[in-house]
């Protein structure tokens, strides 16, 4: 959440560094964990989970090692690089 | 958060409800957005919260969006019209100037665009998602007024074509027949006439147990087919007729008079309530406005969404040819983001950045039973867009009751945080 807030004062403090933004691969996920990835019942919350916890979840849903309603079809369309971008994304976030 | 955040947050969000203050910047880019709905809105907001700096403007006719998604819930009961039906306050409140008008003609190499009510607005790029128009007198017979008969229900407006259609569902005695007549590819939303057929059912079954579901189809096959047939035969029996293309199912001509859905090799079927889905093309703006090909839909390139003969256009949602990509609110949602962010990088001089497109489309084929299909999508060879390989897919067919409750809640979530994602 401050990560975002900060993105909206920035025009008066000051130029926002480029990699504050999301990775628009972290954009795919708000459609259904809310903006920001806040969650939205009964679908969890992706904001402040630890990055390693992240990355960890994305690939055990992606090799098939842990049961999935549909994040397992998900992960399986996204690269290591992206994964762990998304991931990182969530985990700033509050 | 700490206190510190929050103040300066505050103090930002007061600038934001007086957009006056920040047009007086002159340096500011100009970012116009035609279209409220799912590519627009979400766009228009996107545009607002990564990009603090550019000046966005929407236009949009409805001061009020009634979404096509969940209007199939109308029609089984489980929805009210103002549970679908969303406001641009929101947006006016993150800072986006929203006009109430109709975009009428483009001026691509002046960068300016002229509304129905007379006013021009210059852009520096503009972002095109007005979705679709229906093709009047594709299907014989099926004009405007037609469809006050044998609804389309497949363009939302104000709503009224989906509450004439639940309204007819209310009024026939029970034993009727419901007809539904279904076109070929390609089209907006590829489940949802089979979502809507479900949804008729589980009215039908509450209220008129002996009624009949006809639905004739251009098609051979359609979306997450095996899992819908399982589900109309594991919840409504014999209640629902799929007649494929290869089996005269293709309706040709509609008679709105005498309610009839006629097919390619003339056989008349009488129904008493007819939806009738017709073909379609992307928006008038958009094929008015020479931007659109032979088939009706606009030629974008698939990592910028920029019209390939016009590129400070950008084209999303149901307007553009993005097959395999199906034409689904998420993908309108997906790809406005990577349009926008295209966009504000050739202002900035930057290189577009890497694109990956997201889809899930639910569909409850009852009120506890949700079934989906997954899509993650990419820019590929020769300006293509290719799903990726041993991605996405289907739910697992199979008695899985557990699976499909938790599907028809996870796509109650997605409704929710979509919107959310438009219009907060
Ligand atoms: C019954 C049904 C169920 C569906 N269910 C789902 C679902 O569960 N999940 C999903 O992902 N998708 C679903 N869809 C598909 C989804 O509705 C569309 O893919 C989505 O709306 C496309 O977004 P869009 O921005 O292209 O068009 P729209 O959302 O239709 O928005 C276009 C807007 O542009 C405006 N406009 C048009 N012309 C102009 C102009 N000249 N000037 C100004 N404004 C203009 C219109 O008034 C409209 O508000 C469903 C569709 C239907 C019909």
């Amino acid at each position: 959440m401050a990560l975002k807030l900060l993105a909206f004062a920035a025009p008066l403090l000051l130029a926002l560094p480029a990699q504050a933004q999301a990775p628009l691969a972290a954009q795919g996920c708000l459609g259904c964990h809310g903006p920001n990835g806040a969650g939205q019942a009964p679908v969890p919350a992706l904001t402040g989970r630890p990055a390693a916890e992240t990355e960890a979840l994305m690939k055990a849903f992606r090799a098939n090692e842990r049961p999935a309603t549909i994040m397992g079809r998900i992960a399986r369309g996204y690269t290591d690089a992206e994964i762990a971008a998304v991931a990182a994304h969530f985990a700033a976030q509050r | 958060m700490t206190l510190l955040t929050r103040r300066a947050a505050l103090a930002a969000a007061s600038v934001l409800a007086a957009p006056a203050a920040l047009r007086a910047q002159p340096a500011a880019a100009r970012l116009l957005v035609i279209g409220g709905g799912f590519g627009g809105a979400s766009a228009a907001r996107f545009a607002r919260v990564t990009y603090p700096d550019i000046q966005v403007t929407l236009v949009e006719p409805l001061t009020r969006f009634v979404t096509c998604p969940y209007g199939n819930l109308l029609l089984g009961g489980f929805k009210q019209i103002g549970d679908i039906t969303h406001s641009y306050d929101g947006l006016r409140a993150r800072g986006v100037t929203v006009v109430h008008d109709w975009a009428e003609a483009i001026d691509a190499p002046g960068k300016r665009v002229r509304l129905r009510g007379g006013q021009t607005l210059p852009y520096d790029k503009l972002i095109l998602s007005p979705g679709i128009a229906i093709r009047w007198g594709a299907l014989e017979g099926y004009d405007e007024a037609a469809s006050q008969r044998m609804p389309h229900a497949w363009v939302p407006g104000d709503g009224s074509q989906t509450l004439l259609l639940r309204r007819q569902l209310e009024a026939m005695p029970d034993g009727g027949t419901v007809g539904f007549a279904i076109p070929d590819n390609p089209f907006r939303c590829p489940p949802g006439p089979y979502e809507r057929i479900s949804m008729v059912a589980a009215y039908l079954k509450r209220h008129k147990p002996r009624s009949k579901i006809l639905a004739l189809d251009a098609k051979q096959a359609f979306s997450k087919q095996g899992l819908f047939q399982d589900g109309w035969k594991a919840l409504y029996g014999e209640m629902i007729e799929w007649v494929p293309g290869n089996r005269d199912g293709k309706v040709v001509r509609v008679d709105p008079r005498e309610m009839v859905l006629e097919s390619e090799f003339g056989v008349k079927h009488k129904v008493d309530v007819a939806n009738v889905i017709p073909p379609q093309s992307a928006a008038a703006i958009v094929t008015g406005n020479g931007l659109a090909e032979a088939n009706g839909w606009a030629r974008v390139n698939t990592q910028t969404f920029a019209s390939v003969t016009a590129p400070d256009i950008h084209i999303v949602g149901d307007a553009n040819n993005g097959a395999p990509m199906p034409k689904s609110g998420y993908i309108a949602n997906s790809t406005a983001k990577q349009a926008v962010a295209s966009a504000i990088a050739a202002l900035r001089g930057q290189a577009a950045p890497e694109a990956v497109y997201f889809n899930t489309c639910y569909s409850h084929v009852g009120e506890d039973y949700g079934i989906s299909i997954v899509g993650v999508f990419r820019p590929g060879p020769n300006n293509s867009f290719v799903e990726v390989p041993n991605s996405g897919g289907v739910s697992p067919r199979g008695d899985l009751p557990q699976q499909r409750a938790l599907e028809a809640r996870y796509a109650d979530a997605w409704y929710a945080a979509i919107t959310r994602d438009m219009f907060a």
